[in-house]
């Protein structure tokens, strides 16, 4: 069960879409609605589902939060807040399927000459009780998000801009002043939890927003009932009710699939895939490219702090035997960099391979015969553990000896970001300048591999400075090189997101990887 | 009878003290597990600045004891406090999860009595014949089966082969009764341990007291077999039987756990999991007072089912 080369082949064409999408967007001054179509045509639907049909109600199950979910769109975390705030509301912009930023409720952007004003054009759009989506409204909703009070996650996306000085300059135009050049300024629009309430919204017990589906009911941790909303802006959904469900374990959600009494099952294993895929039950719907599969070298202390020890780690993987048997062969093989297949990506540098004996000659150079390592890993995510006992094993080879040791998975993130020397890590979706931005920068909030470099981010500025995309791209190329022959994760593959659905359900997308635009989307989706 | 009551009031005293330290060490374990609630929340978006506002804003950054000072003082006044994930009164966390699991548990209960006390009476009757070999063998079978595995086992067979029942309770909410179809593999989940251990331990009882020199006098005295059987020897069979239920009772809770999980019904169980995942102290103080008081009402209910049967062992205790 390799990936077969289909989504492969789709991503060059979707890229240079997208890469054409923000050349517009910076050139000529608008973006208009090329790119909203973008996600409903392309991306590839599973099957083939024939003509939309409307009607019927769809249920659809998750992993949860328990009694303590809410629908305070602003604090989504999990997958299934996630699904139900894109039900309910709307980004100003989203996520397409190779990352780049769709226009939502945000009809066009345009940056002023500097990148550092950025004025946004609202879309005709309601919310559920019938008035308009305002300037007011968005600006009400990222102050809220950015409130220093609270804790909301998309507020270190929203850092960039000064809301004290942007400004609604009519009903449907936003000014927004940033703090500092931004070329990738759309992406901060379609960050994670940036969702656009109504103005003063404070109570989400009946929430209200501006989404294809309409408030009916919810019980925290059980279900959440929403009902078609007919002045969508987008077009009114095919459903007419669709019915989040929460059921934790894996097992259950299939079953319920098998049962049939759900028609949607977010995340299954590999190997429950595997059983079920071409047995004509249900169908099985591969996400691809949705999650990074990493081990993370902090590039600050012995032994990793040795650039050539890096680089032999690097060369001790075997990148399929980990997607074997880490992943149940349910992905595709990484180059030590973040994103394949998305915007920017560097995809001309060669792919590396294991080779034993080069590894063996760099340790040597580096004093570092004999090395002894701690890999932290947990049961926090699927493939963890798999993958550190695989990679205990080639590391042997070269004669390192890898010590697994296991934690909490309820504090795995937070006990590995500072302490130990190697981790298993992983990423979801997200542009590549977020995951930069996040995660490489000498002030980045979750800096895994304690990456530190001026010069670096100094390259990082360059490119939120350039306007045009393709020296843009161009300065995206050297960061993704240097990161390449040197960084600190060694990403050794890039896992499918694995849904489940009934046979009758259609126009399930398959193209997108998990928490894009087209993920856990439901407004065009029928039952056949 | 005097002798009865400080017996009582003395277990009363007992049970409450070990409430008591069941909390105190709930709070303890719970307090000395890595990570508290604020890093729970931040999951994969460990900034530590986010971590350190969640931090204030949930008061975890008030001393270990004066929390639970607070949270004590409350619960004098029957107030569990309130979750630190999402703000709301522990009670209604309880209160939510608390049908579902005593549907569960009751009928879990109410089953297992006459099946396991039935099974061991009749193999002890037969002792040594093919039937008492077949319960025997069946039951430490059945026994040997964790309950999840046993659960997967019935899902498959029932649910997705043969198409009789429900695979899981998603969609039914917490008003399970109305659709009994649901019910039955849980339970059948739940039984399947507690059935295998109490008919053993009745059947033992059974053979010993069928054996001992009384049930021998009652027969030559010309009483009927099944007289001395059921109202001889039972009583004295049931006793050790009616401790085991109620230790099945804390037994049956880890059952829950797993049942819930796989059949997706939500209940203590479930609330039990996700409150421990997120570190939600309060709502795991208030399960473990539940649970603690549970416990002590049944073990004090089974001494005095045990004291009417077999006054003789009872009131050492």
């Amino acid at each position: 069960m390799t990936a077969s080369a289909h989504p492969d082949r789709a991503f060059p064409a979707l890229r240079r879409r997208g890469f054409l999408a923000a050349g517009a967007a910076a050139g000529l001054g608008t973006l208009a609605l090329t790119g909203c179509g973008g996600g409903t045509e392309d991306a590839g639907a599973a099957g083939g589902d024939g003509k939309p049909r409307r009607g019927g109600r769809l249920r659809a199950a998750f992993a949860g939060g328990g009694a303590a979910e809410t629908l305070d769109p602003h604090l989504s975390n999990l997958f299934a807040d996630a699904a139900r705030a894109k039900a309910l509301y709307d980004k100003l912009a989203d996520c397409g399927a190779d990352m780049s930023a769709k226009p939502r409720l945000a009809a066009s952007w345009e940056p002023g000459p500097r990148l550092d004003r950025w004025k946004i054009t609202l879309r005709e759009a309601t919310f559920h009780d019938g008035k308009p989506v305002t300037a007011e409204d968005v600006l009400y909703s990222y102050r809220r998000i950015a409130d220093p009070r609270k804790t909301y996650r998309a507020k270190a996306s929203l850092e960039p801009i000064d809301l004290r000085a942007s400004r609604a300059l009519d009903a449907r135009t936003v000014e927004f002043r940033l703090k500092r050049p931004t070329a990738e300024f759309p992406n901060v629009l379609a960050a994670f939890g940036a969702y656009v309430i109504p103005r003063d919204t404070e109570r989400f017990d009946r929430p209200v927003g501006s989404g294809p589906f309409r408030f009916v009911s919810f019980a925290p941790g059980r279900s959440c009932t929403v009902r078609r909303y007919d002045d969508y802006w987008d077009g009114a959904p095919y459903l007419d009710e669709l019915r989040f469900v929460i059921a934790n374990e894996e097992s259950a959600r299939i079953n319920a699939l098998l049962g049939g009494q759900i028609e949607y099952a977010h995340e299954l294993n590999p190997a429950t895939a595997r059983a079920h895929e071409n047995r004509g039950q249900i169908a099985i719907v591969r996400l691809r490219n949705s999650a990074m599969q990493a081990f993370a070298m902090k590039t600050d202390r012995a032994p990793f702090d040795d650039p050539r020890v890096r680089q032999a780690f690097f060369l001790i993987a075997d990148r399929q035997e980990l997607v074997d048997g880490a992943l149940s062969g349910a992905g595709e093989i990484g180059n030590d960099l973040f994103g394949k297949g998305y915007q920017y990506y560097a995809a001309d540098l060669p792919q590396r391979a294991q080779d034993l004996d080069r590894a063996r000659h760099l340790l040597k150079q580096a004093g570092a015969e004999d090395l002894r390592v701690t890999l932290d890993t947990s049961e926090v995510a699927a493939g963890f553990t798999e993958a550190a006992g695989i990679f205990r094993d080639q590391a042997a080879k070269a004669g390192v000896t890898v010590k697994v040791r296991s934690g909490s998975k309820d504090t795995y993130w937070s006990d590995v970001l500072n302490s130990g020397t190697l981790c298993c890590y992983r990423s979801g979706a997200m542009p590549i300048e977020s995951h930069i931005s996040q995660r490489l920068l000498t002030d980045s909030s979750t800096n895994a591999t304690h990456w530190r470099h001026r010069d670096f981010d100094a390259q990082y500025q360059q490119a939120q400075s350039t306007k045009d995309p393709r020296a843009r791209a161009g300065v995206y190329e050297r960061m993704q090189r240097r990161l390449h022959a040197e960084g600190g994760f060694l990403v050794w593959g890039f896992a499918d997101w694995i849904v489940g659905t009934a046979k009758k359900v259609a126009g399930v997308r398959s193209g997108a990887p998990a928490n894009t635009l087209d993920w856990a989307r439901f407004d065009k989706v029928w039952l056949r | 009878m005097n002798s009865l009551r400080s017996w009582l009031a003395r277990r009363l005293l007992l049970g409450l003290a070990q409430t008591v330290a069941v909390v105190l060490l709930v709070f303890a374990l719970t307090e000395a597990l890595p990570g508290d609630a604020a890093v729970a929340l931040a999951g994969d978006d460990p900034d530590p600045r986010r971590i350190e506002q969640i931090r204030a804003a949930m008061d975890l950054d008030r001393p270990a004891l004066e929390r639970l000072a607070d949270w004590t003082g409350g619960l004098l006044h029957g107030d569990f406090g309130t979750s630190l994930a999402s703000g709301r009164p522990v009670a209604d966390y309880l209160s939510a999860g608390f049908g579902p699991t005593l549907l569960l548990a009751a009928l879990t209960v109410a089953l297992l009595v006459p099946i396991s006390v039935g099974l061991g009476v009749l193999a002890a009757r037969r002792e040594g014949g093919a039937l008492d070999r077949l319960i025997s063998s069946v039951t430490l079978g059945v026994y040997a089966v964790p309950e999840f595995a046993f659960g997967v086992l019935l899902v498959t067979v029932f649910a997705l082969r043969l198409d009789w029942l429900p695979p899981t309770a998603v969609g039914y909410g917490t008003d399970l009764l109305a659709h009994p179809a649901v019910l039955v593999l849980p339970v059948l989940v739940l039984l399947s341990r507690p059935v295998c251990s109490i008919s053993r331990l009745v059947r033992a009882g059974m053979i010993d007291a069928l054996a001992a020199p009384y049930a021998a006098q009652a027969r030559r005295y010309g009483v009927s077999g099944a007289r001395v059987c059921y109202a001889h020897a039972l009583p004295n069979a049931v006793a050790p039987a009616a401790q085991q239920l109620a230790r099945t009772v804390d037994w049956l809770l880890c059952g829950v756990i797993v049942v819930e999980a796989l059949f997706i019904i939500p209940g203590l169980g479930t609330v039990l999991i996700d409150a421990v995942a997120a570190r939600d102290v309060p709502v795991v103080q208030g399960l473990a007072v539940i649970f603690g008081l549970l416990a002590v009402v049944l073990n004090l209910a089974a001494d005095l089912v045990a004291h009417r049967f077999a006054p003789r062992t009872g009131v050492a205790a």
